[in-house]
């Protein structure tokens, strides 16, 4: 915030306004799948890394426009804690999470069929009481923890989850929602998030199925409907 | 320890909404229901880190970065600007993204089969992290107006597709750069998804005499303004901005 010294008014910048992806997002940040190798280090393929501990998992959909037909050229991007339920930070140097862990990663489509999948580990509990940002600093927050009452005020952790951000062709700012486990349901149940969604059916759009396992891995199934019957639960975050 | 502190709730009168039906791909891809509203936990205020070492010195350089035996055709311009967020202060070490057409304005991707041709010394994307000032700079060519299938005559203007992160995954942005001076702004019904002109007018890069290279490169400038974080008065002093 910048003070306008004449008149002693804050002065705050407005944010960028959005615009769409378009259909070739894929070459700014998928360049291998627009048909290219351009950069050394591709970013985005190995969510976890090779040292993340937990159960590692695959997850598979796709995603559904409001005709039934599936967007072919939608890119999501996925960012998730670790096993331990802890983010990667920008604020705290020192490796809290395995290195080579990142929790972030890309994912895009068979250009033919829309479907997609990706490789990662199954995010733990995140503690919402202890790590949702309140704006205070640690101190008071300790000993005033549920000072504010927020969307943790039942001060049940977040159940496992998967955050993720879904860009294309037609959608006009990105798309924010959560993916949770089906084997989960008790922390589903007092998970503080799907618990702000008043309508109790919608909140099964955010929950993926244990579908089968393939190579020693659980394997989830989770579709996402960006508009029509059972429209997935997007956030403003 | 410090926990990272909330974000200003995202001002959605300067964004386009999702549904604008003279964009027509947007009308079977955007939400009919209202988005629910969360408090930033921390899986919103957190964010992936990236680091110089992710990156390339030369992946900021489209005009050398995929040259086979030469440099692309088109007007070479330097793109350069900052990244702010909305408590005007720099958001530094955050990756930057850009894509764009060559330009004739025809983009390197198997699904683009505008009659333009491609340029066989034109990848047509970058990327690099912003400096301690939030400072970032990108040279490419300027890209070309192409055609596409809205209306039977739609023409985009001259623009590069620009991804930013900042520190928060609800931070996360993907915008578009204009040009100043382009007639085609207007007309476009992408850009005229955005329903205040001062939020256009702040994606159209200005042109910036001082920073051109003589004798080689013109010059664009170009500042993005991420979403701001809170600050609170608690233990006398501020925090997160
Ligand atoms: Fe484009």
């Amino acid at each position: 915030m910048v003070v306008d010294a004449r008149n002693n008014a804050p002065h705050y910048l407005r944010e960028s306004a959005s615009q769409t992806a378009g259909p070739y997002v894929h070459i700014g940040l998928a360049p291998g799948a627009a048909g290219f190798k351009i950069f050394d280090n591709e970013l985005g393929w190995d969510i976890a890394g090779p040292n993340a501990k937990g159960q590692r998992i695959r997850v598979e959909g796709c995603v559904i426009d409001g005709t039934g037909s599936p967007v072919k050229d939608v890119l999501i991007e996925v960012w998730q804690a670790n096993a331990d339920g802890t983010y990667v930070r920008h604020e705290e140097g020192g490796a809290r999470v395995e290195e080579g862990f990142r929790g972030w990663g890309r994912v895009i489509t068979d250009f033919e069929t829309g479907e997609w999948g990706f490789d990662t580990i199954k995010p733990g509990k995140v503690n919402a009481r202890a790590k949702m940002a309140s704006g205070v600093a640690g101190k008071v927050r300790d000993t005033h923890p549920d000072w504010q009452g927020r969307a943790d005020e039942n001060h049940a952790p977040m159940a496992p989850h998967l955050n993720l951000w879904i860009v294309a062709r037609g959608i006009n700012i990105g798309l924010n929602t959560r993916m949770y486990f089906d084997d989960e349901a008790e922390a589903n149940a007092t998970d503080p998030v799907l618990n702000l969604i008043e309508w109790e059916n919608r909140r099964a759009t955010l929950i993926a199925k244990h579908s089968g396992d393939r190579d020693g891995m659980p394997v989830y199934r989770f579709d996402i409907r960006l508009q029509g019957d059972n429209e997935t639960v997007f956030f403003d975050v | 320890m410090m926990h990272p502190a909330e974000y200003y709730q995202r001002d959605r009168r300067i964004h386009p909404p999702a549904l604008t039906p003279d964009y027509k791909t947007s009308v079977a891809r955007s939400p009919r229901l209202a988005l629910i509203s969360l408090q930033g936990s921390v899986s919103e205020t957190t964010g992936p880190v990236f680091g110089h070492g992710d990156l390339n010195p030369i992946d900021n350089d489209l005009i050398k970065n995929y040259a086979k035996d030469g440099d692309p055709v088109g007007e070479r311009i330097i793109v350069h600007g900052r990244v702010l967020d909305e408590n005007a202060r720099p958001v530094p070490n955050t990756l930057v993204e850009i894509w764009q057409a060559n330009a004739g304005g025809r983009y390197r991707h198997k699904k683009d089969t505008y009659l333009a041709p491609i340029d066989p010394n034109f990848g047509g994307c970058g990327r690099t992290i912003t400096d301690a000032d939030g400072h970032y700079f990108f040279r490419t060519v300027k890209p070309g107006a192409y055609p596409w299938r809205n209306w039977v005559n739609n023409w985009r203007p001259a623009h590069i597709h620009v991804s930013v992160f900042g520190h928060a995954f609800c931070q996360r942005l993907i915008t578009q750069l204009y040009f100043e001076g382009d007639p085609l702004i207007p007309h476009c019904p992408i850009v005229q998804t955005i329903p205040d002109p001062d939020a256009i007018d702040r994606l159209t890069a200005k042109l910036d005499l001082n920073a051109t290279v003589p004798l080689d490169s013109i010059a664009y400038r170009f500042d993005i303004v991420l979403r701001g974080r809170r600050s609170t008065m608690f233990e006398n002093r501020m925090e997160g901005n």
